[in-house]
């Protein structure tokens, strides 16, 4: 399900990120791009690095090396759990964070995003009340409140039923389809394999592959079950 | 940052029971903290034994009548009696718990007294040492209460010797059993000695002898002038001047304990308020967010410190209003108050958003801010000479660490007078402090 890119000129540049925890390597000099409408998984095992990455990227912590082409305030970021107010309805989460982004028209991104994500009904639906699907769309829809040219999503389809993750990545589809660069972390290889155009694999804070899903199954021999088991093949041969 | 203090007024809107309970507790607790701070302790109930026979209770002294129940009545303003008939029941009513202390007039107390201090009367005190607290005020009560009866009884011992000495000096009309003598005094005997002293021939042999009688009689009459004070002094040998010292010397009570209530409602709210929404912006995770830049971390902690300043600020106000209907309170001096409330508020504050920050969690948040506060406040309220020097300059520093005492120190100033900078200036450095502290706790805080 790999999508088109038609532009050649990257959202996102990030050149020997590094960064470290003390005496503890969490990423080591990871280099890669994304270009625009492009959806990139980042997969590894737990403690790869991944979301590390992801807060470095979404400008949450610096990191100890490294550049990142593009500033913190030019990436949508939306988090594992909904990072919003469950006393607060859909359109006054929404207004706040568009205000807290200093969008030119608050008013108007709400009223642009309850539309983008079908949330208009429970505008003034409390968050608590809130299905778990349904809240993580108000999640995304925060994170695209400022129009960014690139998203980034940690894990995000963690804790949605199979039919809230198949309209999630419907969604995120869309916005690719529009020109959003979308990166995303995820543990679900499956998800990766079906949902992205291009992969990184990390292991141990260690860029080990930048490619699409069909070269990681060639790197390893092309002859595995599945796209999972490849993976797997694929960090085990690396020592992983 | 302004957006952010609205969204929390808002959460705040939809939360009626936990603004309710926020409110109400701590305004309950420091009602009930002022009204026992600005009622003295109540009068310990004692057995009260009279077992001087009925009207009896009067005794000679001299000339003088004493009525011993004038003496009773003294005590009977610092207990309350409860009048038993026998010592069988006294001890009972002590033994029971009804009474803390059981006090035993003896029979032989009028007679004993009447003899003018030669025979020295015995009341008997017994306590129940059931409750060490209750022994030790009760025993002090009936101490002091004795130690006043002892020396009201010495002056009235003293006026009847300085009747007496005046007639032995001056001379005058004495009545005893019912005769009247007249009794010459000293000094019209040494005017009479000295008459006769001056008609005596020279070189009479009755002269030296009469010169001896003349010299004693003033020596007598010098001294016995001054026997007046003397004995004034033994009823009372120590006089008290009373010099207060301190911000709080001119404090009424129950302005003080306005100051008390207030201070200690602002804290709850505040501290508790102040972690609680530091610690929401995490558990909801909207932290991550926010630390993107959307708000600085020192914003968020401003904004934090401002939340609850502002809260307890409407809070506090409130209560010294509402309070200020029913004790009195010095109007004018309202712009204090706020200066007082919102430097208090603020210090609070910031000390609640530091428990905030490193506790992380709205529970442990709540727990740990509650867990401090109460000692905080209890410690800040020990007055000196009330323990031992060491513990008192340990709690001293306590004190001085966390805001209740400054933010005390403050409204009891702006209530009824006194310096108000220090306390003032100490709570900025303690906003400045925790502030930091809360600052710092924010690295650790995604």
């Amino acid at each position: 399900m790999a999508g088109t890119t038609v532009a050649t000129e990257p959202t996102l540049k990030v050149e020997r990120v590094t960064k470290r925890y003390g005496e503890r390597l969490a990423l080591r000099e990871v280099s890669f791009e994304a270009l625009p409408g492009e959806r990139v998984a980042i997969i590894g095992p737990n403690g790869a690095g991944k979301t590390t990455l992801l807060s470095i990227l979404a400008g949450i912590q610096p990191s100890t090396s490294g550049t990142v082409s593009c500033p913190p305030r030019d990436i949508g970021w939306v988090p594992q759990h909904a990072a919003v107010y469950s006393k607060l309805s859909v359109a006054e989460n929404l207004r706040l964070f568009a205000r807290l982004e200093k969008v030119d028209d608050p008013d108007a991104a709400v009223d642009r995003m309850l539309e983008q994500t079908g949330l208009r009904e429970r505008a003034d639906d409390e968050l608590g009340k809130l299905s778990g699907g349904n809240r993580q769309r108000v999640n995304i829809a925060v994170g695209l409140l400022s129009s960014p040219p690139a998203l980034l999503l940690d894990e995000p389809s963690t804790s949605l039923d199979p039919r809230q993750r198949e309209r999630l990545w419907e969604f995120i589809g869309a916005l690719a389809g529009g020109g959003t660069t979308v990166l995303f972390s995820t543990h679900n290889v499956g998800e990766a394999d079906r949902y992205a155009d291009r992969l990184l694999v990390l292991a141990d804070g260690e860029l080990l592959f930048h490619g699409t899903p069909r070269e990681l199954e060639q790197a390893v021999g092309g002859d595995t079950y599945d796209f999972e088991g490849a993976f797997v093949r694929f960090l085990h041969e690396r020592g992983h | 940052m302004r957006w952010l203090l609205l969204k929390d007024l808002q959460i705040l809107r939809r939360s009626p029971l936990l603004v309710g309970l926020l409110v109400i507790y701590p305004v309950l607790i420091a009602l009930l903290i002022g009204y026992a701070l600005s009622r003295g302790p109540t009068k310990p109930k004692v057995a009260f034994l009279n077992e001087v026979p009925a009207g009896q209770g009067s005794f000679n002294l001299g000339s003088t009548k004493i009525n011993g129940r004038q003496y009773a009545g003294k005590f009977f303003t610092a207990i309350d009696p409860i009048v038993v008939h026998s010592r069988a029941e006294a001890l009972q009513k002590v033994r029971s718990g009804q009474a803390l202390a059981a006090l035993i007039i003896p029979a032989d107390i009028v007679q004993k007294l009447s003899t003018g201090g030669l025979e020295r009367p015995t009341l008997d005190v017994i306590y129940n040492a059931e409750n060490p607290l209750k022994r030790q005020f009760v025993e002090s009560t009936i101490q002091f209460q004795l130690a006043k009866a002892n020396q009201a009884l010495s002056g009235e011992f003293r006026k009847v010797a300085s009747q007496y000495i005046d007639l032995l000096l001056k001379g005058g009309n004495f009545n005893a059993l019912g005769t009247n003598f007249n009794v010459l005094g000293l000094e019209s005997a040494n005017t009479i000695l000295k008459g006769v002293r001056a008609s005596l021939p020279r070189g009479s042999p009755q002269g030296p002898p009469l010169d001896q009688v003349i010299h004693f009689a003033t020596l007598a009459i010098n001294n016995l002038d001054l026997s007046n004070q003397v004995l004034a002094s033994v009823s009372s040998p120590l006089a008290v001047r009373t010099t207060t010292i301190g911000a709080g010397g001119k404090q009424p009570l129950d302005t003080f304990a306005v100051a008390v209530a207030v201070t200690i409602s602002m804290m709850f709210v505040c501290v508790l308020l102040a972690a609680g929404m530091l610690a929401l912006e995490r558990e909801e995770n909207a932290f991550t967010r926010l630390a993107r830049g959307l708000v600085s971390r020192f914003g968020l902690v401003t904004e934090k410190i401002s939340l609850a300043a502002l809260c307890a600020t409407v809070v506090a106000l409130a209560m010294l209003i509402g309070i200020g209907i029913f004790v009195a309170v010095d109007w004018g001096r309202f712009p204090l108050w706020v200066v007082a409330t919102l430097f208090g508020a603020a210090g609070f504050g910031a000390l609640g958003v530091a428990i905030g920050g490193w506790a992380r969690e709205v529970r442990a948040a709540s727990l740990f801010a509650f867990l401090l506060s109460l000692p905080i406040a209890v410690l800040a309220l020990v007055p000196s000479g009330a323990t031992n020097p060491t513990l008192y300059d340990i709690i001293r520093v306590i004190s001085a660490i966390f805001p209740f005492r400054p933010a005390l120190d403050a409204m009891a100033a702006a209530l009824s007078g006194g310096g108000i900078g220090l306390p003032l200036l100490h709570l900025v450095i303690l906003v400045v402090a925790f502030g930091t502290l809360a600052r710092l706790s924010l690295r650790r805080f995604a």
